[in-house]
């Protein structure tokens, strides 16, 4: 026995269309998954240069002279005290208005790369100064040289460290993708935002609720899984 | 005052004159943060109890709930509300209703999680020394455990508050006029990149208050016991 | 006379305002090994570290094997040029109290990083070093063991073996035991005693009265800064004069005997 369940109109070709929920659903799934896409390529695009780039200017921030310390920490101040949303919009909008326009994609990557990497360098850089000192010492109680030291010694404990905080902000990274809605950019959000001022429906928005929900509970456990393999000594 | 090459001068006049929009908002901005923070709060501490000691069936709720606002983006979760509810048949007067009903449900999930975690971290034997001397639960709690948990969770839920300064900054997406949406309007109106540089100060100024703020109570209160 | 391993001359040390080394001299034999003991904060552990420059010190001059290392605030005395100093200093090895091993690296790994780097030797020459100097300390087995699934005495056991792998003539060990379970210490005198019976030069900071009794050739006592005794170990343990010492040795020989 079918259930009853609202019917939906959508207006197709002209003529009004009417379906259950199942059909609905069937009906915009092409339409949110390309927005899906759009987010994942975001996301895949973003976090491996993040992340290196935050491991890298870490290392620095933890080592290196005055000076660069200095302006890493301008860095690091300018992007974790901004909202990413203002970020994003002087990107897109802000520049523009002084002629320097720069496409979509390209920009939304490179806003969240260095907004991911700033929180990224912290975290390293927290890890380093976090390995005890003993370790030093016997460094330099062995002769190990300072580069070998840190290559060899230092680094390696400090990313076993930073994995765990490393892997949280991976996953926030996912939800901080949707905030391109905003600006105008076609991930699922967007996508559902248009197909509800459409259809008027409440579904498209349940829809990539779900989608999401289930995105970042997939990351947890794939994250939670590389955080098992890589902090434990064995 | 010419800066550079690209076109682009900065005329303070100009910035005078929208200045007031700007405070505006930004005092709105503020009033949700405000409101957020304190309700938020009070919230979390409850879950977080609840979560840490109550039935398994509040537990379980409970952690649909958290589940559910930390596991999706906070903007989905305030258009959602925004503009899709009232296909439901729920509509809202003003925006900033919803940003209040929202973002303090899901800040107080963000810091339930993390109150909770430090009540858990709380080692058996301290409830066991506490009955062993005949304190009631109630005690327990008053006199041991929160003292200690508090140290626990300063430090992340310091860092959780700024984060929610941050975000207030999304209740732009369902037009509520907060500093970001007063920038971007007067920027996209003018079409100038004054109003976003003046955006940028207000918050990064702000957030260093709050960041200089939690540094002196951390060092103060955040000891390992 | 025999070749004069460590002196130290006019050793000023101050952490801020707190002084701990008030102008302390000494001088270690090849093949002696000396004791070093005394109540907490006396500067035992300071005046070790100060050796292998792991503390700077404020005045003095250290030679080691006849090499200036340091000299602070010494008119007329400079350090030798850098590299004499590196390779001089890579003649000490230290053995710490918190072990200091490597957490991500096996033991045989931990033993062999300092030769492969340090020495730049072939691995194979690194690995047949490591795997005897393994077998002195009796953890031959352990070699792929990490440190985190040793005993606190293995754990020691293989950081001296690790320093030992460096090929030493002088080795510094401060407070070896302190940080281990009572009975896990005797395991680590063993290897330390064997070493000593085969006259490696040490300076041992200790609190183990009986080891430093049985092994020692000189026992130095330091308080308030400064060498109080340094004297063999039957005159100063059966024949104590100082005041000072007494009441140490009292309070130490107590609280053993419980």
């Amino acid at each position: 026995m079918e259930p009853t369940f609202a019917a939906i109109s959508v207006s197709l070709g002209g003529s009004l269309i009417e379906m259950n929920i199942f059909e609905y659903i069937v009906f915009i799934t092409p339409q949110m998954s390309e927005g899906l896409g759009t987010t994942l390529m975001i996301y895949a695009l973003t976090i491996l240069p993040a992340l290196l780039l935050g491991f890298a200017l870490g290392i620095v921030k933890a080592n290196g002279p005055a000076p660069v310390k200095g302006l890493l920490g301008v860095y690091t101040w300018a992007w974790r005290g901004t909202p990413l949303l203002l970020q994003l919009m002087i990107m897109k909008f802000g520049l523009r208005y002084i002629g320097v326009i720069i496409p979509d994609i390209l920009g939304a990557v490179i806003v969240f790369t260095l907004n991911m990497g700033a929180y990224i360098t912290e975290i390293m850089r927290g890890a380093i100064q976090s390995v005890d000192k003993g370790q030093y010492e016997a460094c330099h109680a062995l002769g190990i040289p300072r580069g070998r030291m840190m290559l060899r010694v230092i680094i390696p404990q400090s990313i076993r460290i930073a994995i765990p905080p490393a892997c949280s902000e991976a996953i926030n990274l996912v939800k901080d993708v949707a905030i391109i809605a905003v600006i105008g950019m076609q991930d699922i959000l967007r996508v559902a935002n248009q197909i509800t001022q459409r259809d008027h429906t409440i579904i498209p928005y349940i829809y990539g609720f779900i989608v999401y929900l289930l995105l970042s509970s997939l990351l947890v456990k794939l994250f939670g899984r590389l955080e098992k393999r890589f902090t434990s000594y064995d | 005052m010419t800066i550079c090459a690209i076109d682009f001068t900065i005329s303070w006049d100009y910035i005078a004159g929208f200045m007031p929009e700007i405070w505006d908002g930004f005092f709105t901005s503020l009033k949700i943060f405000g409101i957020v923070l304190f309700c938020g709060f009070f919230i979390a501490i409850i879950i977080a109890a609840l979560k840490a000691y109550g039935p398994k069936l509040v537990r379980s709720i409970l952690g649909v709930y958290t589940w559910m606002f930390r596991g999706t983006p906070l903007v989905l979760q305030l258009m959602l509300v925004y503009y899709g509810f009232p296909y439901i048949g729920i509509t809202f007067q003003e925006g900033i209703v919803v940003a209040v009903i929202i973002m303090t449900l899901s800040a107080a999930a963000y810091e339930a999680e993390i109150i909770r975690g430090g009540l858990i971290s709380i080692d058996k034997g301290q409830f066991e020394a506490s009955k062993a001397l005949g304190m009631t639960f109630l005690q327990t709690l008053r006199r041991v455990v929160v003292p200690q948990t508090v140290r626990r969770v300063l430090a992340p839920s310091c860092s959780e508050v700024i984060i929610l300064f941050k975000d207030t900054s999304l209740v732009t997406s369902i037009a509520v006029y907060d500093l970001l949406r007063r920038a971007s309007g007067r920027a996209g109106y003018d079409f100038t990149i004054e109003p976003y540089i003046v955006a940028l100060i207000f918050y990064l100024v702000f957030s260093s208050i709050l960041v200089i703020v939690f540094n002196r109570l951390e060092k103060r209160y955040s000891v390992s016991l | 006379m025999s070749e004069i391993m460590i002196r130290m001359t006019n050793i000023h040390k101050s952490f801020g305002q707190l002084c701990v080394l008030n102008g302390v001299d000494l001088e270690v034999e090849k093949g002696q090994i000396i004791a070093i003991i005394g109540p907490s904060g006396s500067g035992k552990s300071t005046l070790l570290r100060c050796i292998n420059q792991l503390e700077k010190i404020d005045k003095g001059v250290i030679e080691i094997e006849g090499v200036v290392v340091t000299a602070v605030d010494t008119p007329g005395v400079h350090a030798a040029p850098k590299e004499q100093v590196r390779a001089t200093l890579n003649k000490t090895g230290m053995v710490f109290q918190s072990f200091n091993l490597f957490p991500h690296m096996t033991t045989m790994e931990n033993i062999i990083e300092a030769p492969l780097t340090v020495k730049k030797m072939k691995k194979e020459d690194a690995l047949s070093i490591g795997r005897a100097k393994l077998e002195r300390v009796g953890l031959a087995e352990k070699a792929d063991a990490y440190p985190s699934k040793l005993s606190g005495g293995q754990k020691q056991r293989v950081a001296i073996a690790r320093a030992l792998a460096m090929n030493p003539d002088i080795m510094l060990f401060d407070e070896p035991t302190s940080a281990l379970d009572p009975e896990l210490v005797g395991e680590v005198l063993d290897v330390i005693k064997q070493l000593a019976a085969e006259h490696m030069t040490m300076m041992v900071v200790t609190h183990e009265m009986g080891f430093a009794r049985e092994v020692a050739d000189r026992v130095i006592f330091m308080d308030n800064q400064n060498i109080v005794a340094d004297c063999p170990p039957k005159q100063f343990f059966d024949h104590p004069e100082h005041p000072r010492i007494i009441a140490f040795l009292d309070k130490m020989l107590s609280n053993k005997a419980q």
